[in-house]
């Protein structure tokens, strides 16, 4: 028997995330008064506490701090993926977030590669997700 | 924790419970085995306990877990509290002893933990449970797991520090050799280095013998003030030393994958303590994977970053080397189940500074350094034993 896959959850501090990623957008946090830039998304700046931040949409570029090649995976919905790439991505704009890479050669990665943005469905949502980029 | 707290409180009595799989025993059975062990290892009444700490448990997740296992072992302490910082949980609750101790809370501690996790519940549930550490909403759609995100702390090191597969296959293999000293270890094989770096692999370049046991197990120990403990049975263990240090939960946010609250925790540890690493002479460093001792050795000052992997792969961490690490066989061979496989170290500590362990034994132990780590090496606590007060 095979698992959905997990959907992303939604809730008050990131739902204008979600939201924008059905339309293939990847949002970030600002802080208007410090200007530090922040993933996960939240009420006040993490820096400084400050409650002014503002959305905004990142290129899509980024580079691999690290990955690993998953073998065994940890449930029963991401079994049929095995092997798969999960990796902390270091995006242009600063903020650091996981991801899959995805793609034909997806294991191929290495740290340091660059990577380019792209959305998978799950369900009625979207995934960010990023695939090594070509050129 | 201040230096006027250093040598103020001592371990008086430490205990395990059966460990493997323990299929006629629960959770709180493990714990209850274990706490009484290590009572009648103090040499005190039920009555003397007046303060207990426990930590958590994913196999019997109940609510007010301090409150349930006070009932369940009859006690109505003036001191209780669940504490839960992962694998930390142990040294920190050692902490919070200390300074209810100090400030006349309680007077004896009992500090317990442990799970039944090979048999109360299936592996792949033990794993789904656990993949709560990973963020519900920004790393679990992504198919991480525990092994995947210490993968990822491992490949780092391996690009910036050039330390090697075989590097992290010597530190399961020592380890090993160390639980087949210990009567009570889960596993009794010895293991090769070929064996590890053929083992099924789980997440790049981990394999499953770099990983933890999945145990049966329940851990405790009990502190008193160090007035108290000196007409008790055992050899005390001084508290000489502890401190902590939390930079993070989720490792998507950790301020580095290469350096972590080890280095701070073991700074005021040291401080408190009056003692440098050179001064230490065993040291149980949490093991949950083999590239963690590896980082933990390096963050607190027993060689420099980067000469983790050799100063196992060359013996220095052996029983007969220069800082023996693990001596029980640690989460890797000795047993882990929730916030017990940390408290282990803590039981380790205290026998080596008794001494008396036969082939186990460092010889002339005097100082003894326990580190335990949360979350995703979130949560950091360190410690350091001394057979004297000073
Ligand atoms: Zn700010």
């Amino acid at each position: 028997m095979t698992k959905e896959l997990p959907i992303p959850v939604t809730n008050a501090d990131s739902a204008a995330y979600w939201q924008a990623a059905k339309n293939n957008k990847l949002m970030l946090r600002r802080c208007n008064a410090c200007g530090e830039v922040h993933f996960m998304p939240r009420y006040l700046c993490p820096t400084c506490w400050s409650e002014d931040l503002e959305w905004f949409e990142a290129r899509g570029k980024g580079k691999v701090h690290s990955f690993s090649i998953i073998r065994r995976a940890s449930s029963a919905a991401y079994a049929t993926r095995v092997p798969y790439v999960v990796a902390l991505i270091d995006l242009d704009e600063g903020p650091r977030m996981m991801s899959n890479i995805v793609g034909p050669d997806a294991l191929d990665i290495a740290i340091g590669d660059a990577v380019t943005l792209e959305f998978e469905e799950r369900g009625d949502a979207k995934l960010p997700q990023f695939a090594r980029a070509r050129g | 924790m201040n230096k006027s707290a250093s040598g103020r409180v001592a371990i008086v009595g430490v205990g395990e419970s059966d460990i493997g799989k323990v299929p006629h025993m629960t959770g709180l059975g493990l714990n209850a085995q274990a706490a009484k062990r290590a009572l009648d290892d103090a040499g005190l009444k039920v009555s003397d306990i007046d303060g207990v700490l426990t930590a958590y448990s994913f196999t019997e997740p109940y609510f007010m877990l301090g409150s349930v296992l006070c009932e369940y072992l009859g006690l109505k302490p003036r001191y209780n509290a669940s504490v839960v910082v992962g694998g930390g949980s142990p040294a920190v609750m050692l902490k919070h002893a200390t300074e209810a101790i100090l400030a006349g809370s309680a007077e004896t501690i009992l500090v317990c933990a442990g799970e039944n996790r090979a048999t109360g519940q299936s592996r792949d549930s033990a794993v789904s449970a656990l993949l709560a550490v990973g963020h519900p909403y920004f790393e679990q759609p992504y198919g991480g797991s525990i092994p995947g995100f210490y993968a990822m702390i491992a490949q780092r090191h391996m690009h910036v520090y050039g330390t090697t597969r075989d590097h992290l296959a010597h530190i399961a293999v020592n380890t090993r050799r160390h639980a087949l000293l210990h009567p009570n270890a889960h596993m009794k094989t010895p293991i090769t280095l070929q064996d590890v770096l053929s083992a099924k692999p789980i997440a790049d370049p981990l394999g499953m013998l770099d990983c933890c046991l999945i145990s049966d197990a329940g851990g405790a120990f009990i502190v008193t003030s160090a007035e108290r403990a000196k007409d008790l049975k055992s050899k005390p263990a001084y508290l000489l030393g502890i401190g902590e240090h939390h930079t993070h939960e989720h490792i998507m946010c950790a301020p580095s994958l290469t350096e972590f609250g080890a280095k701070e925790s073991g700074r005021r540890a040291y401080e408190m303590a009056g003692v440098k690493p050179s001064d230490i002479d065993v040291a149980q460093l949490y093991d949950c994977f083999s590239i963690v001792p590896l980082i933990e050795l390096e963050e607190l000052g027993f060689c420099e970053p980067g000469e983790g992997g050799a100063f196992f792969a060359d013996g220095r961490a052996s029983i007969g080397g220069k800082l023996p690490i693990n001596t029980h066989g640690g989460m890797l061979s000795h047993a882990h189940a929730g916030a017990a496989g940390g408290l282990f170290g803590i039981v380790e500590g205290v026998r080596q500074l008794r001494g008396g362990l036969g082939p186990r034994q460092v010889e002339g132990a005097e100082l003894a350094l326990v580190h335990n780590e949360g979350g995703i090496l979130s949560s950091h606590c360190t410690l350091i034993l001394g057979n004297q007060p000073n």
